[in-house]
């Protein structure tokens, strides 16, 4: 990315953008002082969520809802038009911030068509896990945040046990598990400057439509199978208390010719909250030839690999072979401007779904408030917070970095940087640093130590092998 | 200036959709604390018996009244809490909760005695705090309750990975590597 391309960019405010968000905002200050009777404000901010809508296919829907709401009368199918109307207002912000971001580099993004989405397998007739869901966040909805009690904060445990067991859902599973945790930490809650209120409502939005057509995003969907190589850019780990996710960036050479295309793997594991640091890549161990890509600097060769319409592969660990050394900054320097984008899956649509990879060098860092980048005189914050503890970037490194592969982000107007692989120096020598440099173990002999001491995988699974199945 | 930035922040915090929320636990070793909680009101968890590997102690001390409770999985009181004060259990229990979530954290959720904490030592005055914690009076609890939700927590483990992504993970960003 050339420090033109990142001026235009952060000179463009897409329109209608901050104005989408202040209806987002209205419906979120209501949903946090509870739906079940709104006030003047909350009701005419419902109102606008409402008005924003008309005219669209979830006209209709949404007016009908929001005229329940005032009448007292909620159903499940009122929460699904709410949650589906919010989704809509961050979905066009999303495909306004994509298609800016996709103008000021001239990137081609494939588009999204509707035949690629599977039909919907039928929901069971006695699906525990959906319609306990969708009870507990209808009784969130109508409380609030602010009513949030210790009882309904943990009131979807056995919803999400039910959830977990069913790998159709695992979507839904892992969030609420989120959210859960969440709650659990911060309610009661005094006042709505404690509650992080976008967040969960972006959350409770999200698991009101997984709850109602989950199994449609599961492993069911539909696939194309590719073969080529895939050359890594850098992992984004995410991770919550019971789950880790590393998603891997790659850059696609199909085997058939045909453009690079940019695409994901994702390996995500279950596990608990005193698993962290680099101790969530033994969770991952079963993907030995990805996980040796990241950390080797390898190409993969892949055979017949489930491609998802997203952009995501469908791993099988089975189908890829490791290949030849490959530095990811040359495949950066060599890709990264005219790779093609997948188009983005119409649910996921979500502004902080954003995460595009970008190469950019020849800037410098500036640490005074927070760590931010300039390049060629365009300003970029640097986002420190998502430098994972299980790999060996720090804000040190990125600091004195002279070239990074890095994600961009977006969240609250303004976008920012997620650096995955930099050229810095290690004691004065120059060096590559990137977060899956650990996948098979840490390389530093100091932290390997530690988490070889701690060894907090096999401890757990010792006792959870004695006392479940004992 | 510095009243701003806060005012600034917390209301970002209301505006974000990526604002780190819990607090990740740190690496600790779990060999003789396997579990650890801050939930239902309690420190809460599971501390493996010196004696005998087969054994382990279900102990807990609840916020606010600092009610402590230590004994075996099957209902065995535990011999050094009747004795008056905290077993070594508990002692166990407060130690590694410090280590997975830092003194403050855990002094917060224990509502620990505020007259003993002071902001320019937050850490150090915090751990001082719980050890007036661990001064409160015994109080049979069951435990089962705490020992069910060990065995949630461990069931965790047998759950089988996925390949499918999951894009609501974009909200919960691994963090940690400045620790």
């Amino acid at each position: 990315m050339l420090a033109a391309h990142l001026t235009e960019l952060l000179d463009t405010t897409p329109a209608g953008v901050s104005e989408t968000l202040d209806i987002v905002a209205g419906f979120d200050d209501a949903l946090a002082h509870g739906l079940a009777r709104p006030d003047a404000t909350r009701a005419a901010a419902l109102e606008g969520l409402a008005g924003a809508l008309a005219g669209t296919p979830l006209g209709a829907a949404v007016g009908e809802a929001v005229e329940a709401l005032s009448s007292g009368s909620l159903a499940d199918g009122h929460l699904a038009a709410l949650a589906g109307a919010r989704t809509a207002l961050l979905g066009a912000v999303h495909d306004a911030l994509v298609d800016s971001l996709d103008a000021a580099r001239g990137v081609t993004r494939d588009t999204w068509s509707a035949s690629a989405q599977a039909p919907s397998p039928a929901e069971p007739a006695d699906d525990k896990g959906a319609a306990g869901s969708r009870a507990w966040l209808g009784e969130l909805a109508v409380t609030g945040w602010l009513g949030v009690d210790r009882d309904l904060a943990s009131g979807a445990n056995q919803t999400i046990e039910a959830l977990l067991a069913d790998p159709a859902q695992r979507r839904l599973a892992v969030l609420l598990d989120g959210l859960t945790a969440e709650l659990q930490a911060l309610c009661p809650a005094a006042a709505v400057e404690q509650v992080p209120v976008r967040r969960w409502a972006d959350l409770w939005a999200r698991a009101v439509l997984l709850s109602h057509d989950s199994r449609r995003y599961g492993p069911c969907q539909a696939a194309t199978e590719v073969s080529g190589r895939l050359l890594p850019l850098g992992v984004d780990v995410h991770e919550h208390g019971t789950a880790v996710q590393a998603q891997v960036h790659c850059v696609f050479e199909p085997a058939d010719g045909g453009p690079p295309r940019l695409l994901c793997a994702s390996l995500t594991a279950a596990k608990v909250d005193a698993i962290v640091g680099p101790a969530v890549w033994r969770l991952l161990a079963d993907h030995p030839v990805l996980l040796g890509a990241l950390a080797e600097r390898r190409s993969l060769t892949i055979t017949d690999m489930p491609l998802l319409a997203g952009g995501d592969l469908l791993w099988h660990d089975d189908r890829a072979g490791a290949g030849e050394e490959v530095d990811p900054f040359a495949t950066a320097r060599l890709h990264l401007a005219d790779a093609v984008a997948p188009a983005v899956a119409p649910l996921d649509r979500h502004p902080v779904r954003i995460a595009e990879p970008v190469f950019i060098e020849g800037y410098t860092t500036d640490a005074t408030s927070g760590l931010t980048v300039d390049l060629g005189g365009a300003t970029l914050p640097v986002d420190l917070d998502r430098l994972p503890a299980c790999g060996p970037l720090t804000p040190k490194l990125v600091a004195d970095s002279t070239a990074c592969i890095g994600l961009l982000r977006w969240d609250a107007g303004q976008w920012s940087l997620q650096p995955l692989a930099v050229r810095t120096k290690v004691k004065r020598k120059p060096a590559t640093v990137q977060t899956g440099d650990w996948a098979l173990g840490p390389t530093d002999p100091k932290v390997a130590k530690v988490e070889e001491r701690n060894n907090a995988v096999a401890v757990l699974r010792e006792r959870a092998g004695r006392l479940l199945r004992g | 200036m510095e009243g701003d930035a806060v005012d600034t922040e917390r209301a970002d915090f209301g505006q974000r959709s990526g604002v780190n929320v819990v607090p990740p636990a740190r690496a600790r070793k779990l060999a003789k604390v396997p579990f650890v909680e801050l939930a239902d009101g309690r420190l809460q968890g599971v501390v493996s018996s010196g004696s005998d590997t087969a054994r382990v102690y279900v102990s807990s001390i609840t916020a606010g009244s600092h009610a402590l409770n230590c004994g075996t999985n099957n209902n065995r009181p535990c011999g050094g809490l009747s004795q008056g004060g905290a077993c070594k259990h508990l002692d166990s229990l407060v130690n590694e909760a410090v280590l997975q979530y830092g003194a403050q954290r855990v002094a917060d959720y224990l509502q620990a005695p505020a007259h003993l904490r002071e902001a320019d030592d937050a850490e150090r005055s915090a751990e001082a705090a719980l050890r007036a914690c661990l001064e409160g009076k015994p109080e049979s609890t069951p435990p089962g309750v705490v020992f069910g939700r060990f065995l949630r927590y461990l069931s965790y483990l047998e759950v089988p990975g996925t390949t499918t992504a999951l894009p609501e993970m974009h909200w919960f960003p691994a963090t940690g590597a400045d620790r």
